[in-house]
Formats: structure tokens, sequence, C-alpha cells
């Protein structure tokens, strides 16, 4: 689809076919996102869970059905209908999926754009040694040697329990066999403390680790990141405020010959420059994501679940770019997608880019109080 | 409890073959109730009867520390590797690379000195090295369909490192139960462990007599040979 704007801007193919691909497109991206992954999501999600192995062609009908109904739902709460279309049309779907797809994209980008500079700023501020790690390290096998010595002194407890057990049984009852029972209760006693140490022991070994794990990725990436930094930022705050400019200009402005040549290449260019960076965050984001918390059992859900979250993030970008096109380009966009209200997506898109970075910079000053408390002990 | 001598031996393998299901049947004589992914170690301990049944017999503690298998935590991992007395390998019957990335996880351990720059795989290193080793293959419960395949191919690593080979099933605790040969091999692992450790300083030969006698006979002809799993 993104090939049809670019087409669209430079005007390669004739008009009419142009707008015939366009519709097949996205009929075709539509019917993949509201019928096919859902009905995948609720197969595989069913399947997971053990008890109702018989029902699973009937649940995941259910499901999808209840998928449905709340689609449609939603899409009554906001202002997108318009009387003339009737209740089955295209333009609902898109209008129900352009309205999540924007929220999702506005989270998304809200919480990216508030923690890509505190993690570059902490990347900087924070050096690691070596001594540091070291550091971590001994605590980690300190605390290793004390789970060990419990698991051991339970080890034994317990073989003692079942000796006492054994000869309990062969001394028959009598007093000295209460008095007995109650010192091996006391030593139950002693058992289960030693237990709930071992736990809370393990515990804190998993922290350790798992801090040593982020230590060590952090000494070998701190260079990385130094270019890294150097090189998006700049480009994508370039691009955006160039996009602007750009817009503002053509709106008011007086057009030269020259002015409007220049003008659609620009245009491409900087358009095509914003989908490959934002389609590139995304992935990346999506991977690290998908890396953390894949698992045997869920991993085809999650990877349905994500092809759902970029076929949304698609077709909300495509109603989003249209923001960022100059006015002529608006139209053939404006003609496929329907008589939808796109402005309410544009102001819908900045309260929530809005609310979500606001949250995070919350989320991140609590944790940043943490944090100092932690960095003393490096 | 100062009185009783310990060694150390590690459990190593992919993510998912069931490490910790593994360690915990060892140590407890029954299945895991909910087995979760291990991040970092978890330690489990069993008391061990050194030549049990013998007049000679004597306590040790036998610590199973049980490694995460994710790729992501390779770099910490190297923590845990030092100093170890044996080595128990856990492959998945029912997934082939399982055991091809058992050699991987040897060169890990053994190279836990070296950069771990090079990646190739020298058959002569496992050879030369003293440690003794366990192969044990899990999910043998869901391997069941091709049982001859399983057993035709037996696993290359085990007749290179001249270790014993166990195939069993983690959620049953009969397969480990004292007096079967599963059971038989696997102590007899552990003295071969303790032996190591403790006794074969005492010798005079400079060499460990162990891993050399190994040798001698897998080379002539194989007659140690895999106790293949009734």
């Amino acid at each position: 689809m993104f090939e049809l704007i670019i087409f669209e801007i430079v005007g390669i193919l004739n008009t009419s076919s142009r707008y015939f691909h366009w519709k097949l497109g996205l009929y075709a991206i539509l019917f993949v996102l509201v019928v096919v992954l859902p009905f995948y999501i609720a197969y595989f999600t069913v399947s997971n869970i053990k008890l109702v192995a018989q029902f699973r062609v009937v649940l995941t009908l259910a499901s999808w059905l209840v998928f449905l109904y709340f689609f449609w739902k939603t899409g009554d709460q906001f202002p997108i209908l318009s009387p003339k279309h009737g209740v089955l049309s295209i333009e609902q779907c898109i209008g129900r999926i352009g309205v999540i797809g924007v929220t999702l994209m506005a989270v998304l980008s809200g919480f990216g754009a508030v923690n890509y500079p505190y993690t570059s700023m902490a990347y900087f501020l924070r050096t690691v040694s070596d001594a540091d790690i070291q550091m971590l390290e001994r605590r980690l096998m300190q605390t290793m040697d004390m789970i060990v010595m419990k698991k051991k002194r339970i080890a034994l407890a317990e073989k003692e329990m079942r000796q006492r057990a054994t000869m309990n049984r062969s001394q028959g009852g009598g007093i000295w066999g209460m008095v007995k029972s109650l010192t091996s209760s006391g030593s139950n006693e002693n058992l289960n403390q030693l237990k709930q140490d071992a736990l809370a022991h393990e515990e804190l070994s998993r922290q350790l680790f798992l801090e040593s794990v982020d230590l060590h990725n952090e000494q070998a990436t701190i260079n990385i990141v130094f270019d890294r930094v150097g090189k998006v930022d700049p480009v994508t705050r370039g691009i955006e405020i160039a996009v602007n400019y750009l817009g503002i200009q053509f709106d008011d402005a007086i057009f030269c010959y020259q002015v409007r040549f220049w003008s659609q290449h620009i245009s491409f260019w900087l358009i095509g420059i914003m989908i490959i960076t934002s389609i590139r965050g995304l992935l990346i984001t999506l991977t690290k994501f998908f890396y953390a918390i894949a698992s045997s059992k869920s991993s085809n859900v999650i990877v349905l679940c994500l092809a759902e979250i970029m076929g949304m993030y698609f077709v909300s970008s495509v109603l989003l770019i249209r923001m960022n096109m100059p006015p002529e380009y608006r139209s053939i966009i404006t003609e496929v997608l329907g008589d939808l209200q796109f402005n309410f997506y544009h102001r819908w898109f900045d309260v929530i880019f809005l609310i979500s970075a606001l949250s995070s910079i919350g989320f991140l000053y609590i944790a940043h109080k943490q944090a100092p408390e932690k960095s003393g002990i490096y | 409890m100062a009185a009783i001598d310990k060694v150390r031996v590690l459990i190593v393998g992919d993510s998912g073959v069931g490490k910790t299901s593994l360690a915990h049947l060892i140590c407890y004589n029954e299945p895991i109730a909910n087995p979760y992914w291990t991040i970092g170690c978890s330690v489990q301990t069993k008391l061990h009867e050194y030549k049990a049944g013998t007049p000679s017999e004597k306590p040790f503690f036998v610590e199973l520390w049980d490694i995460g298998g994710w790729s992501a935590h390779r770099n910490s991992r190297s923590i845990f590797y030092n100093p170890t007395h044996g080595i128990i390998l856990v492959h998945d019957l029912t997934n082939r690379k399982s055991q091809q990335n058992l050699h991987k996880w040897l060169a890990e351990i053994l190279n836990r000195d070296e950069s771990s720059a090079g990646n190739e795989y020298d058959p002569e290193q496992f050879v030369g090295t003293s440690i003794p080793m366990l192969v044990i293959g899990t999910k043998m419960n869901l391997a069941q369909a091709a049982p001859e395949l399983s057993r035709r191919r037996s696993s290359t690593i085990a007749e290179e490192c001249a270790a014993d080979e166990i195939n069993l099933d983690c959620t049953q605790a009969k397969h480990l139960a004292p007096g079967t040969s599963n059971a038989v091999k696997m102590s007899r692992f552990f003295d071969k462990v303790i032996e190591r450790k403790y006794y074969s300083r005492e010798s005079s030969q400079p060499s460990t007599p162990v891993s050399m006698e190994r040798r001698r006979q897998a080379g002539a002809g194989h007659f140690t040979k895999f106790l293949h799993m009734s």
C-alpha cells in the first residue's frame, strides 16, 4: 500500500488502475485482519487450555463472534459514522481498525519518544566498570553458596526425620513416643523455616543474575549506542520538522512551476524515509519483545498477535500519512477510504500520544527514584 | 554437616529439555509439580552414598547445579562453571538439534578460560578431558512413536566422550526408582565423580587412570557400550 502512495505522488500508473489497486489491497488487508488472524489467535489460545480439548472448533467460533461484537461496540463510541453508509460497509471496518491502530501507534510512539532519550541518557551517565561486574558476581556466588548450604541442611533434617519416624514405629507408643513426636514437630517447623529461607535466597539469586546479564550487555554495547543515537534521532526529528514546514508552506505560498516540481520529489523522499524509519523502529521493538516473552507453548499466539498489531499499524499509518501529505495527494486516499472523519483521527492520535507520553514520563520518574538506591550498590 | 564432603555436578542443555525436572527427580524421587524456566541457576542437593552396600560406604553431598539454557544469558553463565567435578548433558529425544547443541555446551564449559571467539568443534579436545560425563535423553514418552530410530542414532557425543547414556521420562518416578538400570548408571556416575575428586588424587599415577582406561576401552571395540534403555 505504501507503494501505492509512492505511485500516486510520482504519477506512474493510470488513475483508474491506481484506484483499483488501492481497493484491492485494502480489501485484502481488511479481510486478513478482521477474519483470519483473530480466528487463528482464538484457535491457538483455546488449544492451550488443557481442559476443553474436544470443543476446540466450537469455542473458537464463539470467541471469534465475541471478538467481532467488541469490535463493533468500540466503533459505536466514536464519531466515525456518517449517516450515508449502511451497517456492513467497508468504511465501518476501516473506521474501527483505524481507531484501534491509531491508539496503538500513539501509545507506542508516546512511550518510545520518552523512553529513548531516557535510556540513552542513562547509558551516557552510567559507565560500567569491570570492578562493578565482579562485585555483583561475587554477591551472586555468595547467595548461591547460602542456598546450597540451606538445601544441605534441609536434606539432612529430612533424612533425620525419616530415620526418627522409622525408629518411632519400631519402638511403639507410650510417653517416650509422645516426647519424641513433640521434638520432631519442632524440627518440622525448623525445616519449614529453612525452606522459606531457601526460596527467598533463590529469588534473590535470580535478580542478581538478571542484573549481571544487564551489566554485561551494557558494557558490550555502550559504544554502539553512542553511534546510533547520533544517527537516528536527528534524522527523524529533521524529517518531521521538514515535512511540517513544507506542508504549511504549500498551503498558502505562491507556486511557481519549479517549486511544484521539487515539492513532488521532496515529499516523496521524505515520506519514504519516514515510513522506513518507523517500520524499522517498530520491527526492532517487536523483535525484542518477542524474544523476551517467547516460550514453546505460546509462541504461535504471540506471532499471530504481532501480525495483527502490525497490520493495524500499517492501516492506521496510511491514515496518518494523509495528514502529512500536501492536499493534492490527499484526494485519492480520501476517495478510496471512504468518507471517514479524518480530523477526528488526527485529534485522537494527538490526545492519545500526549496521554501515553505523560504516563510514561510518570512511570520512568518513579522507576528512576528507585534506581539511585540500586546504583549505590555499584 | 561440615563433616560431609561435597562434589559439584553441572546439568547443562538447551532451554526446555527438562533439566530442572531431571534435577528434581534425582533429588526427591518424584516428578516436579509445575516447572518454570530457570533464570540463572538453581541448585539441588542430594545425599549420595558412595559405594553403597559395601563396608566403605560413605555419604557425600552431590550438588546439582542446573543452569538455565537461555542463549541471551551466555556471557553471565560462566561464573557458575568453575569449579566443576562432573557434567550431565541433557538433550530432548524429540528434538535432534538439542543433541547437536550439546557439543557447543561442552565447548562453552571447557573453554571458559579462553575467549569464546572460535565456535569450531574440535573432537580432540574432549578426549583428553577427565571430567566424568553423563548424557541423558528426556521426554522419552513423547519419542515413543519411533523407538527404533532413536535407538539407531545413538548419540555421537556419548561415544566421543566415552560417557554413559540414559534415556528417560522426567515425569515418571519409576524411571529412576532404586534398582532400575537407570538408577544404577546414575549412582555409578556419581561414584565416578566422587572418586575422581577425592580418591584419584591419592593414587601415584600422574594422569587420571579413569579417562585413560576409558579411552582404551572405547578404542578397542566399544564393549563399554551404551546399555540401551529397555
